[in-house]
């Protein structure tokens, strides 16, 4: 390196530590140059979880006749009416019961004979559903619920569950007490070998299996206690069409071959890579109606231009409150075959 | 002379993506027994090497005999002279190929296209909050192509503009980081960085089979595994330039910039041993859009949902936060009711990929028994593998390298005799843990937990060479 070039390095170097560019700024800046201190506004923006301990807590109130609405308005088209839906997802409420709110454990998750586990029957924490709630649901349009809102809509949830009375309004001061209400509020054990930290109470020392490297005759017998039901060899496709062609080893043939000429319709590929089949089927409502539903709506009368239109810009009501959202990168020429695709009665080849 | 296969046909399948083309390969099979004249037989009986001699000969004629088993003769190739497929000119040899940059990101064979990320139908309700799987039965080494790198996604996946995304580090409270501080992608690519291989396993994966058998194929069973290079600049190099207090900290708080905002709590210690990094490379390119582009956390050891994806923030702080996905899932059920909270490490764990559930043996004789190894606390020490279902093992070979926290490919090769076989792998970490079996495993937890399911995987050959899915206590 030139003399030259050491001191013209050297001097922008000196530039930075003298806070020429930072306005003197008290950062512990290894970097010169390099992030800059965030905004409070910033920080307030992003900064938006709230903790078991409720610190992140925004002040605010909502009541559960108001929760009501925003459940039926933004909610219960994928939860279902009382949350007991698992047609998009598991279900939010139920199985838990008036003497889990007294014990703090939920006496179901101790049945075998119960396979279904609600997310009320889980949480320990009345915390992690206000955080996540305002974080990420609905789950079309995340973030699009005010600080009340997301108070009123877990207000009338922990009703639904029976946590709650109906008359009652969760603030950031009476979250505190629904926490000693929550029914499984003492069903996490932190007792296992499995955090890569020392933090948490109790951890095990050791982990719970001691498996040993045993080398010959480890076992008087072998015992096999379960084998693919033959029904379910053929649930995942034709295997021989989800291996290699050659080698060592051939997939197992267990459906029909894709025939070469069976190619996808291109416009079903087209929805599936705009993401349309996220919230539609050919014949069952997901979060948006069947497209066979679409198509026997609007059979006979004029409506592809309508159609394009909503599906550009989005919109809610026709069909329900859950709302389509906007779709500003597709080209009207794609809009056009994917309408068209529809109308037609979506067929897959 | 013997029949090697019960089944001519199991092993002349058709290339199930092309129908009607032959996918023999070229393997020189003899002819079969139904195919052979008696007197064919009866120089079988004098000697292997005189009857090879003869039919070398007579084969061809026995091509015309045998009628109804035509294809299978067509497919033997030890007809005549020679190979076709080297007798005769071959259309790639004898025509001018593709210019290049005909693909201007290249793609694999067309021939490959079985090979896919793909779903278990009925595991979930919505393809936006789902899984595919990344297909173990086909890949090599230890590297996961990033197109066949599993997803899960809670809420979609996004294409993230990269220049308006934006990395942010705070504070639960102010005395934990001096200057809160935000990143540019180009502040981030400015940084000193690192490349490292580790391996990433969803909490789940192997989840459907606690309780029996659910799944076909180890797609299925362990395809929420893949393992890539990556490459960022150490977290503890940014909270340091922000000047975070690393020694009142006690856990960071990763949080994701798509819809789902993910959230999930890290030890300080993981961050502050240098393995945590906030990463925007993955094998030599940019994260793909399914991986978290433009950045995203890579946690070394730790399951999947740890290594957010879209990193927008991290915060530091002195308790776990109990976030959605660490106080409702992510959580493992025991038989008493509780819920293991916060278990996080992917403990030892290993599984024959080749041959696997849903296969087929092409013949008997020899074969390399292939698999991956694997653990959160660090490197594999040593994989062994038994044919006959746990009740003797032989040490398999690793190939290298042997990473931390990175998969670890090991082989055996195994003379096959055509009877039937259980086949499992057992691997052994630097630690000293080894890999439970169910009965142990389930002895511990039950079968209820649906998370880090590590037990040893059985695969049964059958005499017809065929591979299946089964348990063994
Ligand atoms: C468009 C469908 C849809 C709508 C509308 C919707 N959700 Fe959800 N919700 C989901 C899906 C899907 C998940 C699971 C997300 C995941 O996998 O992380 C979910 C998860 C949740 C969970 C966490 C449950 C658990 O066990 O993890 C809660 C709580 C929740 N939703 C509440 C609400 C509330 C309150 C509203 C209305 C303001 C709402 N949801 C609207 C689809 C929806
Ligand atoms: C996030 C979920 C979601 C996605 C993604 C989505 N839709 Fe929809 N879609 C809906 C919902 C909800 C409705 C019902 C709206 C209403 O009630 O007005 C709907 C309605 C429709 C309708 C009927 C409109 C009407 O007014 O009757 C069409 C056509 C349609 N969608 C096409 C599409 C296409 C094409 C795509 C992909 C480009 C797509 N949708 C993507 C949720 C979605």
């Amino acid at each position: 390196m030139s003399r030259f070039c050491k001191a013209a390095l050297l001097g922008s170097t000196l530039g930075v530590l003298l806070g020429l560019g930072l306005g003197g700024t008290a950062l512990a800046d290894n970097f010169p140059g390099v992030g800059r201190p965030a905004t409070p506004a910033e920080v307030k923006a992003w900064d938006i979880d709230v903790g078991p301990d409720f610190t992140g807590l925004p002040s605010g109130s909502g009541s559960v006749s108001r929760g009501m609405d925003i459940w039926e308005a933004k909610c219960s088209a994928c939860h279902g009416t009382f949350g007991e839906s698992n047609s998009v997802f598991n279900p939010l409420i139920g199985g838990t019961t008036a003497e889990d709110v007294k014990s703090g454990h939920v006496a179901t998750l101790k049945r075998t004979d119960f396979p279904a586990r609600t997310t009320v029957m889980k949480v320990a924490t009345v915390s992690t559903l206000y955080d996540y709630i305002r974080r990420a649901m609905p789950w079309n349009a995340p973030k699009s619920l005010s600080d009340d809102d997301v108070y009123a809509v877990l207000a009338y949830m922990l009703n639904l569950a029976e946590i709650v009375p109906d008359d009652f309004v969760l603030t950031d001061a009476t979250i505190r007490d629904v926490q000693a209400r929550m029914p499984n509020r003492d069903g996490m054990t932190t007792a296992h070998a499995l955090w890569p930290g020392p933090g948490l109470p109790n951890p095990a020392a050791k982990p719970d299996t001691a498996n040993a490297a045993c080398m010959t005759n480890c076992k008087p017998s072998v015992q096999r206690t379960s084998h693919l039901p033959d029904h379910a060899l053929g649930a995942h496709g034709n295997l021989a069409a989800q291996n290699r062609i050659f080698g060592p080893v051939r997939g197992q043939r267990t459906g029909p071959d894709e025939a070469a000429t069976d190619k996808p319709n291109p416009a079903l590929t087209l929805a599936e890579a705009s993401g349309c089949l996220s919230c539609h089927a050919v014949d069952t409502r997901v979060v948006g109606p069947s497209y066979s539903e679409i198509a026997a709506r609007y059979r006979g009368s004029d409506s592809a231009d309508a159609l394009m239109s909503k599906v550009k810009a989005g919109g809610e009501g026709v069909w329900g409150a859950v709302t389509m959202p906007p779709q500003p990168d597709l080209k009207d020429d794609q809009v056009k075959t994917l309408v068209a695709w529809i109308l037609a009665g979506a067929p897959t080849k | 002379m013997t029949k090697l296969r019960p089944d001519g046909e199991a092993t002349l399948r058709t290339d199930p993506l092309a129908p009607g083309a032959d996918v023999s390969s070229g393997r020189l099979r003899r002819a079969p027994e139904s195919f052979l004249t008696p007197e064919e037989i009866r120089q079988v009986g004098q000697g292997r090497r005189a009857f090879l001699r003869a039919s070398f000969l007579t084969a061809a004629a026995a091509t015309v005999a045998v009628g109804t088993r035509g294809r299978a003769a067509a497919a033997s190739t030890a007809v005549s002279v020679g190979d076709p497929d080297i007798l005769n000119p071959t259309p790639w040899g004898s025509s001018l190929g593709q210019p290049v940059a005909a693909s201007p990101y290249g793609q694999p064979s067309k021939h490959e296209r079985g090979l896919a990320r793909r779903q278990s139908p009925g595991l979930t309700q919505v393809a936006a909050a789902s899984v595919s799987f990344a297909p173990l039965q086909g890949l090599f080494g230890i590297i996961t192509p990033s197109g066949l790198h599993f997803e899960r996604h809670h809420q979609g996946w996004q294409d993230i503009d990269p220049t308006r995304h934006r990395f942010m580090i705070d504070g639960a409270r102010p005395e934990f980081v001096k200057t809160p501080k935000v990143y540019t992608m180009d502040d981030i690519l400015r940084l000193p960085s690192v490349s490292r291989m580790h391996f990433i396993e969803c909490g789940a994966n192997t989840g459907m089979e606690w309780g029996n058998v659910a799944v076909p194929t180890v797609q299925y069973t362990h395809g929420m595994l893949s393992c890539s290079e990556f490459t960022g600049v150490p977290l503890r190099t940014l909270l340091e330039d922000c000047g975070a207090d690393l020694k009142a900290a006690t856990y960071v708080l990763a949080e994701g910039g798509d819809g789902s905002s993910m959230t999930r709590t890290i030890p300080i210690e993981l961050v502050l041993s240098g393995e945590v990094l906030v990463a925007y490379g993955q094998n030599g390119e940019m994260l793909r859009p399914e991986n978290g582009y433009p950045l995203r956390l890579i946690v070394p050891g730790v399951q999947g949902v740890s290594w957010v994806k879209w990193l927008r923030r991290v915060e530091v702080g002195d308790r776990p936060y109990a976030t959605k996905d660490e106080a409702v899932h992510y959580i493992d059920l025991m038989p008493d009711g509780q819920h293991r909270q916060y278990s996080s490490i992917q403990e030892c764990k290993s599984v024959i990929t080749t041959p696997s559930g849903g296969q087929t043996l092409v013949d008997k004789g020899y074969f390399t028994i292939s698999g991956l190894a694997w653990s959160g606390r660090g490197k594999v020490k040593r994989v062994d593998v038994s044919v006959d279902g746990g009740v003797n093992w032989v040490e398999a070979t690793l190939q290298t390298p042997v990473l931390s926290k990175c998969l670890t490919r090991f082989i055996l090769p195994w003379n096959w005799d055509g009877k039937p076989a259980l086949l499992q792998s057992r691997a052994t970490d630097e630690t000293g843990f080894v890999q439970p079996g169910y009965g142990q495993l389930r002895a511990a937890r039950g079968s209820r937990s649906i998370y880090h399911n590590n037990a040893i995987q059985t695969w049964q050959v059958a005499e017809n060479g065929d591979v299946s899915n089964v348990q063994i206590l």
